[in-house]
């Protein structure tokens, strides 16, 4: 039973109230500059949440071994080790998307969603837990690139799943939807501001639901012991 | 018995936020005019969807944010917004660039930001530069002056080119800009632009039909419209003296010594002045009390920075004209320069050694 809520827990921090797009504001560089189509933004999620996964369990395996000074060199080696793998891999099975996903590819090492749960959660639990909390983490911020990446599509060019076929294979060319005829490109939509007016609004948004939610449940008696959460493991 | 003392000031004068910008929208009308009378009905009509959209967009914003609909809705700072907005676009541009540009500079630029005095930037030109990146084609074709055109434009046409792209004899857009001879024609500081690339000097570019005698065909007379307007808004106290003064300096002193250094590739300092939007951006534009510096000093400076990014985009950047670029990049410079120019507080540093 304890285990069960634990997992639930990790779920509605990863995907919701925790969320790495859309309240930690981490990772925005990646977040901001590829999600102009949803498959470009899928592309990166799935590597993404993909290394999320490979360091939560490799960090939480070596949690024991790594001596506190120096744990930060040996989480960015190793996840660094994952994403080579997740660029060789794209390149190799996916080579149209790994083009059009250019810098950013290698650049999920720096993605601070990933060290930070490294720091934070895998090197302070178990492998199981780890790789959940990765899982979760990772869905999350995939949801929030896919989202944006919609937006972004269907106001920049009118279309849906432009381009599926560049990482599903060849079938998936009949996967585009073409919501409505443009005969000239919303750039502002496909360029960088567009994905942060897109994400301001996004981020309103979920506040807004979060406000909802607020307001609808019982008001609760205030209690005496008041602390300043840093982080939601405890 | 005991005399009431007001406290200072004691001469009043009860103007409003309406009231000023009123009196900004009735500076406008002489550029309007010349706007009218040598290109046609094309900005008349963007002007008034333009204000449609603004109004309704400040109305919905305002409900949804629960504030004071009437007093907020009726300052006319929406309507000048979607005058500016109206007079700056192409007057051939499609409708739908009229309704999301007004949409952009109502809503995000001006209501997101917490709506009128909480602007950092001018509504107006963001909303023009978000449509010129975003709209590079449909923002670029200008017009030419009625008198070139082979085609007579009415009303009636203009509206049908602006809901419909064609006029109602089957003609597009693109073939209304083409003069007799068959060649496309740009506005003045695009042909000469586009001229010292092909290794043209200005002196031959000056030759372009449409330039005709002096700075361009109606761009001079809609420049003098706007320097009018703006006499007056200086004499009625609406605006400050210092922006104008120095932006237009500014931009001559930067375009006098390129002259000086090569008469052959600048153009001369009275057609930066006259052609563009350098008047109204100097008289409407950066007079923007709310984007814009505050003191004195501020101002002079804001100016002088505004007209030097003027000169260097229209001389070296990839925009034939750059008052919406330099007005926005200002509007960011802003805070900082208010931070330097603060005024000195009576009492305060005097004598003091630094």
């Amino acid at each position: 039973m304890k285990i069960d809520s634990e997992y639930r827990e990790l779920a509605w921090q990863g995907l919701w109230k925790n969320n790495p797009g859309l309240v930690q504001l981490l990772g925005l560089c990646p977040l901001l500059a590829v999600t102009s189509t949803v498959v470009n933004a899928l592309g990166l999620g799935i590597a993404t949440m993909f290394v999320l996964i490979c360091s939560n369990v490799a960090v939480s395996g070596v949690r024991n071994w790594v001596p506190k000074e120096i744990r930060i060199p040996i989480f960015v080696l190793i996840i660094a080790a994952f994403v080579t793998c997740v660029q060789l891999l794209m390149n190799a099975y996916t080579y149209d998307l790994y083009q059009s996903l250019g810098i950013f590819l290698p650049l999920i090492v720096t993605n601070c969603a990933i060290i930070g749960r490294a720091e934070a959660y895998a090197s302070k639990n178990p492998m199981l837990q780890a790789s959940f909390d990765g899982l979760m983490m990772g869905l999350g911020f995939l949801l929030v690139l896919v989202v944006l990446g919609g937006i972004r599509e269907i106001l920049g060019q009118g279309t849906l799943f432009d381009g599926a076929n560049l990482l599903l294979g060849s079938w998936a060319t009949e996967l585009r939807v073409e919501v409505y005829k443009l005969d000239s490109q919303f750039l502002l939509a496909i360029l960088p501001p567009g994905a942060f007016i897109a994400m301001g609004f996004l981020i309103a948004g979920k506040n807004v639901i979060d406000n909802k939610i607020a307001q609808a449940k019982p008001k609760q008696l205030e209690q005496a012991i008041e602390r300043v959460r840093v982080n939601f493991e405890s | 018995m005991a005399f009431w003392i007001a406290s200072s000031p004691h001469n009043h004068e009860q103007s409003e936020t309406s009231g000023l910008m009123r009196l900004v929208i009735y500076a406008t009308i002489p550029g309007i005019f010349a706007q009218w009378y040598f290109f046609g009905w094309g900005n008349l009509i963007h002007i008034s969807m333009a204000i449609i959209t603004a109004l309704v967009a400040e109305f919905s914003i305002l409900s949804l944010r629960g504030k004071k609909i009437r007093p907020q809705l009726l300052d006319g700072s929406a309507i000048l917004t979607a005058v500016l907005l109206g007079i700056s676009l192409p007057a051939l541009a499609p409708w739908w660039v009229t309704i999301i540009g007004s949409l952009f500079a109502i809503v995000i630029v001006k209501q997101l930001y917490g709506g009128l005095g909480h602007n950092p930037f001018n509504p107006a030109m963001a909303a023009y530069v978000m449509l010129l990146i975003s709209f590079p084609v449909q923002m670029t074709q200008w017009q030419p002056p009625l008198s070139l055109l082979a085609i007579d434009l009415q009303f009636s046409d203009t509206l049908s080119l602006i809901f419909s792209g064609y006029t109602p004899q089957g003609y597009s857009v693109e073939q209304i800009r083409t003069h007799v001879d068959g060649f496309t024609m740009a506005t003045p500081l695009d042909t000469v632009k586009t001229n010292i690339t092909l290794g043209l000097t200005v002196v031959e570019s000056m030759e372009s039909p449409v330039i005709g005698k002096h700075f361009g065909i109606g761009w001079e007379w809609m420049n003098v419209g706007f320097l009018l307007g703006g006499l007056f808004l200086l004499t009625k106290k609406a605006i400050h003296w210092t922006t104008p003064l120095s932006f237009l300096s500014s931009l001559f002193i930067c375009s006098f010594i390129a002259f000086i250094l090569s008469p052959d590739s600048s153009a001369s300092t009275m057609f930066h002045w006259f052609t563009g939007a350098t008047m109204l951006g100097a008289f409407f534009i950066l007079t923007d009390p709310v984007s814009g510096a505050t003191s004195v000093k501020g101002r002079l400076v804001f100016g002088a920075l505004a007209g030097l990014l003027v000169y260097l985009i229209r001389k070296f950047g990839g925009y034939p004209d750059a008052v919406a670029f330099a007005v926005l990049l200002c509007n960011m410079a802003a805070p900082l320069i208010d931070q330097y120019t603060r005024p000195r507080t009576y009492g305060h540093n005097v004598g003091v050694k630094k």
